[in-house]
């Protein structure tokens, strides 16, 4: 704890608008750093808290042992509906597959308007236009996988070039990937420059797509790891922070996400900025999702239990949620067969 | 209102039947009392009365003395080690297959929250056993010389804050290694004892084995100075160790003593600090603070202690205070009016000597004996609450500069059962614990108990140790080489 970023007048911190100038501004400040290189991101990064393995795994544990029954259940399966980007990331997608996805994301449920529609659709790239018309006028937002998704690994110029094309067809958020190689390497400087530059490239020409960084926590390992990431990825001016991919075992585990959870709670406390987290890849069954909603209520708070704070990129949960949603409705559970294939 | 609102999840009390009255399990049946006097257990939650239970006297420890003697001569002496381990298996399966009707009783008679009950208690009973029935046909391998004997007869004396916990301590280690028992459990929870007695009987335990004496502090005094035990196990506070002592003085008997504590939770600067205000919240209102070796003292590094004691509040306001057998609830019912008494004077005094108090905000029910989680900051050494054993869910903070300090503080008590370490640095946590005067000491965690493993006090914590092979040795008579 020797040098946590020092608790600050959180009101002054809060910049006017985020842009490039601010948000370095800001890194500045809460890194005490004059110039961000890797020598001063390390000095920083290394002196945040670590994180005990045990401790984290346990109380990601207990958090998993609260039990969300009948109203809290009801109202918490209603809320992950809002939070999921419905997801299709195979090469095999095509326009009717995303189109199909889409739709389910109008209406989850065929003829019951009372289940809520889901938070965004997450595609490749050459999937955005078909997205976007097929979710027009609904309020659903089209995420798109960037920076030469999963791997990162390709030129800055190619990446940014990636972002810039989603960018334009119309994505409303970039689901950009980190570079974890760089990030192991202890190239910290790298890692925040690519996500300033991309974060540019989401804003260029007048738009405001939100970016979203993927850390890959299963190629980082380790919580201390996950933890630098976080706030890296925040002080270079991350909307949300992401687990994973959904490329690479593990993807989303409740632990990585308690420490993500603490991250953003932490980093608003100091800087008076809230960032959002978004847990992807794994998360397959409403308990599951249950479990998550709890953690994000009782480390974050409940300021994060809002599809603008908290997401689940997921693909599978969906169907799962909404068997559970329709046992509560009727006492009985229908089957796989009484809710869609996407 | 908080926006995820969790409703109500109370776990069922049908999974258990409670008889309206209790007799004492004496020879391998429930028998009436003697002089018939009886007594009341009560569900501290909600004071409803649970049942009735039997008061030992003189005549009814003498006939449970002499039904362990006569079992131990006859059956469970000369009985080989791998045999006294079947039955010993049999009860740890028994245990875990009813792990949830003792959850729920454990948590109606004694107040703890059923998560507790259910993912603590029961769960560690049962491994104690099973441990222990691992021991029972290799007590020549134990190092404790060739053919080590028993004792004969262990009275045993469990207190009333882990009650199925203490009694599978006591008892396991005591059937291992080949003596039979007289226990008797605390007067204000002793139904999971009883519990455990049926349990005996489904398990085919020869009568006599182990007999369990239901009674208050009269019935505790007649049986530890009874003349046939040869060997006192004594669980409770630290005043009423030293009386059984005094009393043992001069006699044949051995003693083994886990008595109170004032264990000092220690965090440097550079903990992890997430995990330590865990393993804080664990350390001090895990069980309502009605823990031995609860880490009531927070030693915390001058350089972080406001920044922990931010963090520690913002966190004690996401626990749930409230029924105990809700699924949810965190924070449970203090055991009893006489204990809520102690805690509420003692963390008077803390605010009359001028510590700041800060209590978290939760409501309190109607009915029931609750106490808020509550910390002091502004502790000095001097202060009451820094010395005496409160044995609720009440926090004493202070500080520290140097490890010395640290080291000097924590050991700065008439007690010395456990301690916890918090920090990233190895060496550190490995010169701690060299320095530390307590018998347990934590590194980056707190309150974890495991049967391989031996717990017990220094100084007035008592001492002899339970669990791991550590905890054969009070049980044993030493084989000649």
């Amino acid at each position: 704890m020797t040098t946590t970023a020092p608790s600050h007048d959180a009101d002054a911190l809060v910049p006017a608008g985020r842009g490039s100038a601010q948000i370095a501004d800001l890194a500045r400040t809460v890194t005490g750093a004059a110039t961000l290189d890797d020598a001063s991101l390390r000095r920083y990064l290394h002196g945040l808290p670590g994180v005990d393995k045990v401790g984290a795994d346990g109380r990601a544990a207990q958090l998993g042992t609260r039990s969300i029954k009948t109203t809290a259940k009801a109202w918490g399966l209603d809320l992950a509906i809002r939070m999921i980007d419905l997801t299709t990331l195979e090469g095999a997608d095509t326009p009717g597959k995303v189109r199909a996805l889409a739709a389910k994301a109008r209406q989850p449920v065929p003829g019951d308007p009372t289940c809520p529609p889901v938070a965004a659709v997450c595609v490749y790239n050459d999937m955005v236009g078909v997205a976007k018309e097929a979710v027009a006028g609904t309020g659903i937002k089209v995420a798109a996988v960037s920076t030469a998704f999963p791997s990162g690994r390709a030129s800055s110029a190619v990446r940014l070039l990636d972002t810039a094309d989603a960018v334009a067809a119309g994505a409303d958020e970039i689901d950009m990937v980190i570079d974890r190689g760089a990030f192991l390497s202890g190239r910290y400087a790298k890692v925040y420059e690519d996500i300033v530059a991309t974060r540019e490239a989401c804003h260029a020409g007048g738009r405001d797509a939100h970016l979203k960084v993927i850390l890959e926590t299963g190629e980082l390992v380790t919580y201390d790891n996950v933890r630098r990431a976080s706030w890296l990825a925040m002080l270079a001016g991350a909307d949300f922070i992401k687990t994973s991919t959904g490329k690479v075992a593990p993807a989303a585990t409740l632990p990585v996400t308690v420490v993500m959870l603490e991250a953003v709670r932490d980093f608003r406390r100091d800087t008076g900025v809230q960032v959002g987290v978004k847990p992807a890849g794994g998360i397959k069954t409403a308990k599951d999702a249950l479990k998550y909603l709890v953690a994000v209520n009782e480390v974050a708070g409940e300021d994060w239990l809002d599809p603008d704070w908290f997401r689940f990129g997921a693909s599978s949960l969906l169907n799962d949620v909404l068997l559970q949603r329709e046992k509560m409705r009727t006492g009985w559970y229908s089957g796989p067969d009484y809710v869609t294939v996407d | 209102m908080p926006s995820f609102e969790y409703a109500p999840a109370p776990e069922s009390r049908a999974v258990v039947d409670i008889a309206s009255s209790y007799g004492l399990f004496i020879d391998g049946e429930f028998t009436e009392p003697v002089d018939g006097s009886t007594f009341k257990t009560v569900n501290p939650a909600t004071e409803e009365v649970l049942a009735e239970v039997s008061e030992a006297g003189q005549a009814d420890i003498d006939r449970a003395v002499a039904a362990a003697r006569r079992a131990h001569t006859e059956v469970w002496g000369p009985m080989p080690g791998r045999e006294r381990a079947k039955y010993l298996f049999r009860i740890a399966r028994l245990l875990a297959e009813r792990s949830r009707e003792f959850a729920v009783l454990e948590t109606l008679d004694n107040g703890k929250p059923i998560r507790e009950s259910r993912d603590v208690d029961v769960p560690t009973a049962a491994a104690h056993f099973f441990y222990y029935a691992g021991w029972a046909d290799k007590l020549d391998h134990a190092g404790y010389g060739p053919n080590p004997r028993p004792h004969g007869v262990a009275a045993q004396v469990i207190p009333w804050n882990f009650p199925l916990l203490m009694l599978a301590w006591k008892i396991a280690p005591a059937l291992a290694a080949g003596n039979t028992v007289v226990l008797k459990p605390a007067e204000t929870t002793p139904l999971s004892a009883l519990l455990f007695a049926d349990l005996l009987l489904q398990a085919d335990l020869p009568p006599g084995v182990v007999n369990i004496v239901t009674g208050a502090r009269e019935t505790g005094s007649m049986l530890v100075t009874h003349r046939g035990v040869d060997k006192i196990a004594f669980t409770g506070s630290t005043a009423v160790g030293k009386r059984i002592a005094r009393e043992l003085a001069g006699t044949r008997k051995h003693a083994t003593l886990e008595l109170g504590g004032k264990a000092a939770n220690i965090v440097f600067d550079d903990a992890p600090v997430d995990q330590a205000i865990e393993g804080i919240v664990n350390g001090i209102y895990f069980n309502q603070g009605q823990v031995c070796c609860a880490g009531s003292r927070l030693l915390v590094q001058e350089s972080v202690a406001e920044e922990v004691v931010e963090r520690l509040k913002s966190r004690l306001g996401t626990l749930r205070l409230g029924d105990p057998m809700d699924k949810n609830t965190d924070v449970g019912a203090i055991n009893s009016p006489q204990q809520l008494e102690r805690i509420t004077r003692l963390a008077d005094a803390g605010t009359a000597e001028g510590a700041t108090r800060w209590t978290a905000a939760c409501e309190i029910p109607a009915t029931g004996y609750w106490f808020a989680p509550t910390v002091f900051t502004d502790v000095s050494a001097a202060h009451q609450i820094a010395r005496e054993e409160i044995f609720g869910p009440v926090l004493s903070v202070m500080t520290f500069r140097t490890p010395q300090e640290a080291v000097a503080k924590a050991n700065n008590t008439p007690y010395g059962l456990s301690a916890g370490v918090w920090t990233e640095k190895g060496s550190r946590i490995l010169w701690m614990a060299d320095q530390l005067r307590a018998g347990v000491v934590w590194a980056n965690t707190f309150n974890r108990f495991d049967p391989t493993s031996p717990f017990g006090g220094y100084k007035e914590s008592g001492h002899g140790r339970e669990g791991g092979r550590h905890g054969l040795a009070p049980y044993l008579i030493e084989g000649a080489h």
